[in-house]
Parts: C-alpha cells; structure tokens; sequence
C-alpha cells in the first residue's frame, strides 16, 4: 500500500483543531492554490484525474469546468448526506480531520469562481456537523474562509446545513431542493447543476471525501496524483467495509488492487468456517457479486467491467449462512421506504418488489413471479427522474440472475411448508 | 386560523429561526433548521409550533407540514423525548440489528419518555449493529448491553460511555472484532432455514408468517 492520503493523520490526536491541523502542515495546499490562478488549480484537478467519490465517479476537473465562466453568482455545495447503505467514509473524514474538507471547500470554490458554499449534511451526523461547525468557526477567525482570504481577492461564506433524515437528499438535485427548504425532490435533468442548481444559480456539488482530496492533489501536484491507482481511476480511496467480515471498517486503498486483498487481507473476511456468498462492491445500490469475483480488482472501470459498480466504495459482505431473500427484502424495503414518491415506476416498482418477495417468503408464489420481479426491474431502470429506482432494481436484478436456483428452491420449500398445514396471513 | 402578525412565538425561538435566515440567500433555506428547532422546544412539529416558524419565516403552515412529512427525523406526532435510532438496515441487520430493536423496544415497553424506531442505515457500519440514543452512536450493541441503555437515557447519564462512537480510533485494532452471530431468520418468520431440503424435515412449522413492517 502506498502512503495514505486522506487517513494519513487521521488518528493524530486533535488533528480536528487548527492548531493540529496546520503543524500537520494543513492549509498548505490552499496558500499555494491561491498564489496561482483559478485556471492553474482547475489544470491540477484535471490533471490528477481525480473522479467524484461520491457514487457516480465523474472526473472532478470536468465538472469544474461546466461552470460558466464570468462574474455571476455561483455556488459549491458539499454533498455530505452520505446515507448509501454500508457507506461510513465520510463521517469519518468530518469528525476527524474537518479542516481537511474546509481547504478541499475554499480550493475548490476558487478554481470554480463560487463565493458562497454550503455543506449539506445529514442530520443523524449530529456530532460530525458539531467538529464542522467548530472547525468553521476556527477557520473563519484564521482567516481562511471569508473575505479576501489570506490577502487574495477570493472571497467565500460556508454553512453547515444540517439535513432532517432522507436518503433521497443524497441525489444532488434532491439535495438542492431540501437546501431550498422544500421536500426533497429530485429536479429533472438537464438543466444540469452546473447550469442551473442552487436558486437556479450555476452550482459545483462534490461529495466529502472528493473534496476532502482537494488539498492532496495541490500539494503534491495534479501530475503525481495521477501516478497513483490505474489508468483511468486515479488516486487513493477509502472504503468503507462491513457486513460478515471480521474487521469492519473504513481503510484506504490505492485505487486497482484486488477485491480480496480488501475483504479477507485488510477486514480479515467473514468469521472461520463461513464463507462469502455475495458482496456489494458499491453500497447496497449496486449490483451483487460472488466469490468467484473476488480477485477482481477494486477500481471503477473493473467494476463496470463485472456489470456493477464502485459506487461509493462501501463494500457490504453477506456469507453463506444468509438466505439471499432476506437480503434482497431487506434491501427491497429500504427503497421502498426512502422513495420521494414522485416517479410513478420507482414509487410503485419498489413497492411491489417487496410484496413479491414477500410472497415468495410466506409460500404464496410461482416461479412465474421471480419473471414479474425481473421484468419488473426492468422497466424502473432509466425510467425516472433519478436513480433511486434504478438502486433497487440493480441489486435485485443481480440477485434474481445470480441466485435463481436459490429463489426457485425457496419458493417451493416455503409452498411445501403451507401445505403441511401451517396457518399463514 | 389565527392571523400570522398576532401569533405569540417565544423570543428564543424567533430569534433562532432569524438567525438562520439571515444565512441563506433564499431565507425559505431555513425551513429545515427551524423546524428542528421548534422541534426541539416543543418536542414534536406540532400545529402550534408550524404556525410560530411560519409566522416568522413567512411562510404558510400547510408549507411547512409539506416539509415536516417528507423528513424521518422531523415528528408529526408527540412522542417521546429521548430517541432512540436503531439502524435495521442491511449492514446492522446482518449483525443481528432486527432482534436488538426488538429488545430496546420491548425494555423501553410503554414508557412514554421513549421514541423508539428502527432506522434506516446510519453510517455507522463499522460499530453494527448500533443505535443512535438522542444523537450519540453507540454499537456494537448486544441485547445484553440493553438494560443499561435505557438506564443510562433514564437516569440522564452519558450512554454506555465505553460504546461510543466519537472517541474511537480509526485504525482500532480491535476493531469490532467481537463474535457475532450467524444470521438469524427475522423474528417471527417461520421458514425453512435451508431453502429446499429442510422443510421436509420440519414440514409443520407454526405460527403465524409475519415480517417487521415500516
């Protein structure tokens, strides 16, 4: 493993104060970012390809880029609803090394031309939003987040606005109404963010941990970044692993090494004598893997390549006591519970994915029904204004496909059941 | 309908939900702040206390129940003061998350101080499974680790201090290491446990088929 980035001090006690932070030579990155151009510190983005960390793994430097050019109001706003099931990496990142973000933030809002930023985070984070707030506050008295920051004409205001409970607030455009004060739902794409988002204004939104790199990348150079990780998915990135495995945790990983140098070397994979049935590689949104891929490597392209996705790097292990239907309800439900009700086939379609598998668990169902719930996958997928359908549908899909027999067996055990004269609902 | 000029909003209160307006360009911005805030004073989003932020933020109630709905932590019921999150989702639940809510739900029982729910996922894997009490994470928790819980919130003494979230250290060794179960069927469903084979031997089981609802 190459020397960590993001974890680097992490456990360095009070790297969350200023003081800590800046022996550790923070807010380095930001006076050396500001002695250059805008123009030079969005070449450095670009150049260390760094991709969003956020979920859809979007090269940072490109998105950047879409803002308009010119004197307008314009807004960087950092997703920090992180609410993607099995994902814990970016609270981490908030309640230990906050200033970390608050560079990343006031680096970013200089290449991007934005004067007014906001982190959005989720209110369950009620510490973490506390470490952000002090934070800010050491960082405006420094002098770092404000008017003319350290003598340059850039100016920036932060708020921490804390969030009330919804994952749907993690989808940018869902996140943006919420920070409007409205419900949040998601807005129809285009107009993009970059165009039109906060108060119609163009709007720059990044998740914590891809800002939270911000200050590496200045530091040592967009080009050297770049040398980490593989091709085209640059850099270092912190997973967030959990489920089965014997040392749940965030680790950060160079970007490419295999899947199963993360589960079983670094979390020390599931407990003796059970093994692995399934794996989310990118939170409970993407699509399933087995055992048999475990040697993939743990980059976004590989992944893509298995027809799944990195996603947000949180790994979710589920080993081989589990009954697949279990996991696939319990998936199921969640989706069903945080649709924001708009999209009549993610509103409905997870909805009746649930009552299907729930009829496949009480021994009501046919194998005909395992054909409703893929087909019925099928036609969320790509079919609303966001993803959220999408999310459920991936995973259960992967489930159906590769865990049929699974499926077909439970069916028939639990219709054998009923049959013997159990009394059901 | 009272008229928003003549509505009685306690000072404090005001001047919080004023004090986040002035930070956004769109002041309509603070509607979640200063619903959690009203709230936190009269502990649940009551009619009453939509009418007080609406009147201040200029607003209308309807506008702000809208809001109060679409949010998990925002109650449009009394309930109790203390909450207690308990994470069901994936992660936790395959730690045996199904079965602690039930515990903490059935040893806070009646006692009306108690907000207990299962909650969607934390992010706070890493400590599965785990609950979040008033805001502070703890985990991993055993049903064992139960009854001091609901003391602690009882008595007003931190929770469970030595499983707490916030002190622990990134690269903990110890990292959750303890021994968790194997998966357990969810509480109440009766189903074979291998899928196929076992229901011959056990072709009787009883009791009604039933799954925790949200």
């Amino acid at each position: 493993m190459t020397e960590a980035l993001l974890f680097k001090d992490i456990d360095e006690p009070g790297l969350a104060t200023l003081d800590v932070y800046e022996r550790r030579g923070g807010y380095e990155s930001l006076r050396k970012a500001l002695a250059t151009s805008p123009e030079e510190v969005l070449s450095q983005l670009e150049a260390s390809g760094l991709r969003g960390r956020g979920g859809a793994g979007f090269a940072m430097g490109k998105k950047v880029s879409f803002l308009p050019k010119g004197s307008i109001d314009k807004y960087l706003v950092c997703n920090a609803d992180e609410s993607e099931p099995g994902t814990f990496k970016d609270r981490e990142l908030m309640q230990k090394s906050p200033h970390m973000l608050i560079e990343g933030i006031v680096i970013a809002s200089y290449a991007a031309g934005a004067n007014r930023s906001f982190i959005y985070i989720r209110g369950e984070y009620v510490h973490q939003a506390d470490m952000l707030d002090a934070a800010l506050a050491e960082a405006r008295e420094a002098g770092f987040v404000g008017e003319d920051i350290l003598g340059s004409d850039h100016s920036l205001s932060l708020v921490v606005h804390r969030g009330a409970g919804a994952y749907i607030c993690g989808e940018e455009t869902g996140l943006l109404d919420s920070l409007e004060g409205k419900r949040g739902n998601p807005r129809l794409k285009p107009p993009f963010p970059a165009n039109q988002g906060l108060y119609q204004g163009p709007t720059l939104i990044n998740n914590v941990e891809t800002l939270s790199t911000v200050p590496a990348i200045i530091g040592m150079g967009g080009a050297e970044y770049a040398k980490l990780g593989t091709d085209t998915s640059k850099g270092t990135k912190l997973v967030s692993v959990s489920g089965h495995v014997q040392r749940p945790g965030n680790y950060e990983i160079e970007l490419g090494i295999p899947s199963r140098e993360i589960i079983y070397g670094l979390a020390g994979g599931p407990p003796d004598g059970r093994q692995v049935k399934c794996w989310f590689p990118g939170g409970s949104s993407s699509p399933v893997l087995t055992a048999g891929d475990l040697d993939l490597p743990y980059d976004f392209d590989s992944l893509a390549k298995a027809g799944t996705m990195l996603g947000s790097g949180a790994i979710i292990v589920v080993d081989d006591s589990t009954p697949i239907i279990d996991v696939a309800l319990k998936v199921a439900k969640f989706y069903r519970h945080e649709s924001c009700g708009k999209c009549t086939p993610c509103r409905e379609g997870t909805n009746w994915t649930v009552k299907l598998l729930e009829r496949i668990d009480r021994g009501e169902a046919t194998p005909m029904d395992i054909e409703i719930i893929a087909s019925e996958c099928e036609n969320i997928i790509g079919n609303c204004l966001c993803v959220l359908g999408d999310a459920m549908a991936m995973p259960i899909g992967s489930m159906i496909v590769k865990f049929r027999e699974e499926f077909e067996q439970h069916i028939e055990a639990a219709r054998a059941r009923n049959e013997g004269g159990a009394v059901y609902a | 309908m009272n008229v928003p000029e003549t509505i009685e909003v306690p000072a404090e209160l005001r001047a919080e939900i004023e004090r986040h307006m002035a930070l956004y360009p769109d002041s309509r911005s603070a509607a979640l702040p200063a619903l959690e805030a009203a709230q936190r004073l009269y502990g649940w989003c009551s009619p009453e206390a939509l009418e007080q932020v609406a009147s201040v933020m200029g607003v209308t109630p309807a506008y702000l129940a809208a809001v109060a709905t679409f949010y998990d932590m925002l109650e449009t019921e009394p309930v109790g003061r203390h909450s207690v999150y308990v994470c069901t989702n994936i992660s936790c639940s395959l730690r045996g998350a199904d079965r602690l809510y039930e515990t903490v739900r059935d040893a806070a029982g009646k006692d009306p101080d108690f907000n207990v729910r299962p909650f969607e996922c934390l992010g706070a894997c890493d400590i599965a499974p785990m609950a979040s009490v008033d805001g502070v994470y703890v985990g991993p928790l055993t049903p064992e680790d139960v009854p001091r819980l609901i003391d602690d919130v009882r008595s007003g003494r931190p929770v469970l201090p030595d499983k707490q979230l916030a002190p622990r250290l990134v690269a903990d060794p110890r990292a959750n290491t303890a021994d968790f179960p194997p998966h357990e069927a969810q509480p109440g469903a009766q189903r074979p446990r291998e899928a196929g084979s076992a229901s011959a031997e056990n072709p009787n089981p009883s009791g009604p088929v039933e799954r925790e609802q949200r």
